[in-house]
């Protein structure tokens, strides 16, 4: 297990800079925006291990994402959950999720699973649409409790747990894609009938990485109504969700557990600067121009590029 | 190697720490003189932006107004706008972003009830002042104390009873409620669902709609097959015109004696004009129509100063809807800051809740939830109006006040009949 | 409640007929050559406000619609050419499939934005003679708009059938969808061919769009409702036959339109996707597929 040794030094390095930063940093509006940009990066992990790892383009990432977030929502209503209650109860539900997309569309190829995957996140808006208990259309508010005294305000403690949330999907991912599971989904990207035919057990394969993926998403989701006070369906599903989970990991490089980590810094932060200078539409734009950019002249992301410019030295 | 690197570093702080020095004492010097920021979301893009561009300009002209008189406090207003585009979704970052890196003084609520409801747990929990921009019902469950909502409503129930009146006048029995699945549609369609009984009214439809929905066809349909003496509609702009070209190219049946209440756009110029007769017979609720019961002092000046500005900025030529009510946001803000001498929100707070205000709406109270004490909403029946014509507005007539007493200047004729 | 249900069908025959003129253009792109053409509605948004650019000058909207297809021609020619040449050309493994229909989404997502920027995020309507008026068929009243829409849908199905069967170019589409070795064989040129039909595709999102902000008022997001109807279309009648566009058009503006009136109008969206779902799961090659 020695090549877990350097990640796990990694990984606590980095938790406790983000302590650190909770208790230093003045500016509360740093730990709105950072949260968005560790979020978009455990989703982006989540896309990857479909979308990368196996080539199954899921454009319905904003499904799972809006329903972690509306699960936890039901269950602040219900009973108050605290949030680690709420995020294992989104794991859960949008593992299942996953799991029965896969079931149902798993033998669909290319873009008539892309589509599967838009229609089924139609139908789950329209679902959350007609549940009055969750607010319906007109969306629900979500008060934060009081934040524990380490913490200066609710939101800190929001970024931190995101953090350690992204080091652990991080942590997933990495472990999948080293495993034989990650082999096998290889396998079932380059040529899918030929690794039947050797033997690889594709659809368990397959319906495991669409579980896996959709409850990461969901993960990601799960804090959202707490983070933002407020919650409504044409927000949380929004395709824009479905864009970034799939643009990030392409530019970054769909190969490797870095590449998500990568694209969703670099794109998240990016997109946080644009909103807070310029406007809410030029960054849109910007996923969209680099997507297709880095689609046309770039096709392994950055990793692809840096894997050009160094050798073998980055995975690919 | 080192040497440079240290070279450059000692530079490099020395700059700094100049800078921060000169920063320093331009800001002590400047404090006399810094702005009051004054903070708010607005809808410019979008479906409420009609209304919207309108209220931004009525506080832009406050602003100009206030610092002609020499500013608040002695120091200049400025106002921090963004466009939230009509969108709730989009109003916590931008009131975050408000309070966390502009760091304005003040605050105001973005236009319209849907935008603001994602923003009340925020100063909620912060404790900060805010002042509500036509928003129905926003305070109803949170409670917050610091909350001042500058509309003539005071609640649901409040707006939804000359309505009511209406129906029990034109001995209406029945009625269809159609209503956005959106804050405020369903906040003023609950006031009417709640009065039902007590007017003698029996619902045969009730139907809310998702606010994207574009095509109401069906929805005229099924109601013109119940035939309902009264509906109600609870609408946003772009339904409401929907919802009125969908009836005029349908028919609502004859049955109907009453149709509109609770819809948003009518009362834009751009829509009125573009709906011209489409509109006759509609009942529908505003806030001021230029007929002698609504001849407050002050009104008429600023509509006209508003209108000569309104021209060259190219927003809403009438400006009857809200910019009265968001330059009288200023007022109000301006006498709180000026007779406590503070920008404390705890202390405008309680001042705000104790005094009576002078505003060029007429004198304005707050009762317990931060709501008007007293409603001054009234109903108008749109008559006689013709196509393609903006200018008619202006005058008394098109826009009759049928509801509540106090505020009447006509008698309300059934729909089929004022359709004609 | 009968009556209101005969009402829905004929509304629904007559939304349907729409629903497949919209969808004739995908039904080309994706259902004859294999373009995983996700910015479809996208362009046929951009239509909408084309024509919207043209009659705020006082053209007809679909007269408009009429004019503006040679340059949307164009521009399918040119959108095939970058398609072909960064994916097509480098081989087709399942990884430049995924890239393909990503630069394709990003294309539709940029197309959005770009008219978001240009035109603002309120609805844009048209006006012309037959917009509000009503024609009166007994006890129901039919918007004139919405027969406008019929016969112009009828029109062009009928035309691009009519194309495809009879002109050598529209015979040679249709081959190039079936093999298109042996077409090479034969002489004709499948890259020419894949891009002339391409650009007949994107054409016909001009006269899709007029009628689309004829029918009702049109907004950039509006593409996304449609990426449903499309695809559910284009799935239904079986790829690439134009008869077959008409059927299932017609079959998802009655479903649609009888979910609108029984259930209401927040399940109406949902219509589409579970026909979609429901055809991928049971029947992926559609009514009238090859």
């Amino acid at each position: 297990m020695k090549h877990w040794t350097g990640f796990s030094i990694a990984a606590a390095v980095v938790l406790l800079a983000a302590l650190l930063a909770a208790r230093t940093i003045g500016n509360e509006y740093f730990f709105f925006a950072g949260y968005v940009v560790l979020q978009f990066i455990v989703l982006a992990t989540a896309w990857n291990i479909l979308g990368g790892y196996a080539g199954y383009v899921n454009f319905g990432s904003g499904a799972f994402f809006a329903a972690g977030a509306y699960s936890a929502v039901a269950l602040i209503k219900i009973f108050n959950a605290p949030l680690a209650v709420q995020v294992l109860a989104a794991a859960s539900v949008c593992g299942l999720l996953g799991l029965l997309v896969g079931a149902l569309t798993m033998r669909l190829r290319g873009i008539f699973f892309s589509i599967a995957t838009v229609a089924i996140a139609v139908i789950c808006e329209t679902l959350v649409v007609n549940w009055a208990f969750v607010g319906g259309a007109r969306g629900t508010t979500v008060l934060q409790p009081e934040a524990p005294a380490f913490f200066e305000s609710y939101t800190r403690l929001l970024f931190v747990v995101m953090t350690l949330l992204g080091i652990l999907a991080v942590a997933l991912a990495r472990y999948i894609e080293r495993s034989w599971i990650g082999r096998g989904l290889q396998a079932i990207r380059d040529n899918e009938e030929a690794a039947e035919s050797v033997g690889v057990p594709t659809l368990k394969l397959k319906l495991f990485a669409a579980a896996t993926s959709g409850s990461l998403m969901g993960v990601a989701g799960a804090p959202f109504p707490l983070y933002m006070n407020f919650i409504e369906p044409t927000s949380a599903f929004s395709l824009n969700y479905a864009v970034s989970a799939l643009a990030m990991p392409i530019i970054g490089g769909t190969a490797s557990w870095v590449g998500p980590i990568i694209g969703a810094v670099l794109l998240g932060s990016a997109q946080q600067i644009i909103t807070v200078t310029v406007s809410s539409e030029l960054n849109v734009l910007l996923v969209g121009v680099l997507l297709v950019t880095f689609v046309v002249i770039a096709p392994h992301g950055i990793l692809g590029l840096l894997r050009r410019v160094f050798g073998r030295k980055y995975p690919g | 190697m080192k040497s440079t690197r240290r070279d450059l570093l000692f530079r490099a702080c020395t700059i700094a720490l100049a800078t921060a020095l000169a920063a320093f004492s331009t800001a002590s010097r400047a404090q006399n003189r810094k702005p009051v920021r004054v903070g708010f979301s607005i809808a410019q893009t979008g479906p409420l932006s009609s209304a919207g561009k309108s209220g931004l300009l009525a506080l832009q002209i406050w602003r100009d107004d206030v610092n002609a008189r020499g500013g608040l406090l002695g120091r200049p207003v400025e106002l921090v706008v963004y466009d939230d585009q009509s969108n709730p979704a989009m109003t916590p970052g931008i009131y975050t972003k408000l309070l966390d890196v502009d760091k304005v003084d003040l605050l105001v609520a973005p236009y319209a009830t849907n935008p603001t409801a994602p923003i009340m747990p925020l100063v909620k929990q912060r404790d900060l002042l805010l002042i509500g921009n036509f928003a129905l019902d926003a305070n109803a469950q949170i409670r917050h104390d610091k909350y001042f909502n500058n509309q003539p409503w005071a609640s649901a129930r409040d707006s939804a009873a000359p309505f009511l009146e209406l129906c029990r006048k034109l001995s209406a029995k029945t009625i269809a409620v159609l209503a956005a699945d959106a804050e405020f549609a369903q906040n003023l369609a609950g006031g009417v669902r709640q009065g039902l009984k007590d007017y003698g009214l029996q619902s045969i439809y009730d139907a809310n709609y998702p606010p994207s929905t574009i095509d109401f066809s069906s929805m005229v349909r099924a109601i013109r097959a119940r035939k309902p003496d009264a509906v109600f509609v609870a609408s946003y702009p772009s339904d409401s015109t929907a919802i009125i070209r969908a009836v005029s190219e349908l028919g609502i049946g004859s049955s109907v004696k009453l149709f509109g209440g609770g819809m948003v756009g009518l009362q834009y110029a751009s829509i009125m004009e573009a709906l011209g007769s489409q509109l006759n017979g509609v009942v529908n609720y505003n806030t001021w129509a230029p007929e002698k019961t609504m001849d407050f002092p002050g009104v008429r000046d600023f509509l006209a100063r508003y209108q000569v500005r309104a021209r060259q900025a190219n927003v809403d030529p009438l400006g009857f809807y809200l910019p009265p009510y968001d330059y009288a946001i200023g007022q109000l803000l301006e006498q709180a800051v000026t007779a406590t001498r503070s920008l404390d929100h705890k202390v405008l707070a309680s001042y705000l809740r104790e005094s009576e205000l002078k505003t060029i709406v007429g004198p304005v109270r707050y009762g317990p939830t931060g709501e008007w004490a007293k409603p001054r909403i009234v109903y108008v029946q749109f008559r006689d109006i013709a196509d393609r014509n903006l200018e008619q507005f202006r005058s008394p007539g098109k826009q009759v006040i049928v509801a509540p007493e106090a505020f009447k200047t006509g008698e309300v004729l059934p729909f089929a009949q004022a359709r004609q | 409640m009968a009556e209101l249900l005969i009402e829905a069908i004929v509304a629904g025959i007559l939304l349907g007929c729409f629903y497949a003129a919209v969808s004739v253009g995908l039904s080309v792109a994706f259902g004859l050559l294999d373009v995983p053409h996700i910015a479809h509605p996208a362009f046929l948004i951009l239509g909408a406000y084309a024509v919207y650019l043209l009659a705020s000058y006082g053209a007809d909207p679909l007269a408009a619609g009429l004019v503006l297809m040679p340059l949307f021609f164009a521009l399918g020619v040119a959108v095939y050419r970058a398609y072909h040449v960064a994916f097509e050309k480098r081989g087709s493994g399942v990884d430049s499939g995924l890239r393909g229909l990503a630069f394709l989404f990003g294309v539709g997502f940029i197309v959005e934005v770009a008219l978001i920027l240009f035109f603002g995020v309120d609805q844009r309507m048209v006006d012309a003679s037959y917009i509000g008026k009503s024609v009166a068929v007994g006890d129901f009243r039919i918007p004139v708009r919405m027969l406008v829409a019929f016969c112009l849908a009828l029109l062009l199905t009928a035309a691009l059938s009519l194309y495809l069967s009879r002109t050598f170019t529209g015979r040679a589409i249709k081959a190039v969808a079936q093999d298109q070795t042996a077409l090479a064989l034969m002489g004709a040129d499948p890259v020419r061919i894949k891009q002339w039909a391409f650009g007949i595709a994107m054409a016909t999102c001009a006269p899709a769009g007029a009628l689309l902000i004829v029918v009702g008022p049109v907004e950039p997001g509006l593409g996304r409702l449609y990426i449903g109807r499309t695809f559910c279309v284009a799935v239904l009648a079986g790829l690439g036959s134009m008869k077959g566009t008409l059927a299932a058009g017609v079959i998802l503006g009655v479903a649609e339109s009888i979910v609108l009136t029984s259930l209401g109008p927040s399940w109406a969206p949902a219509a589409a996707f579970g026909i979609l779902l429901l055809v991928l799961a049971v029947r992926p090659a559609g009514l009238f597929g090859r």
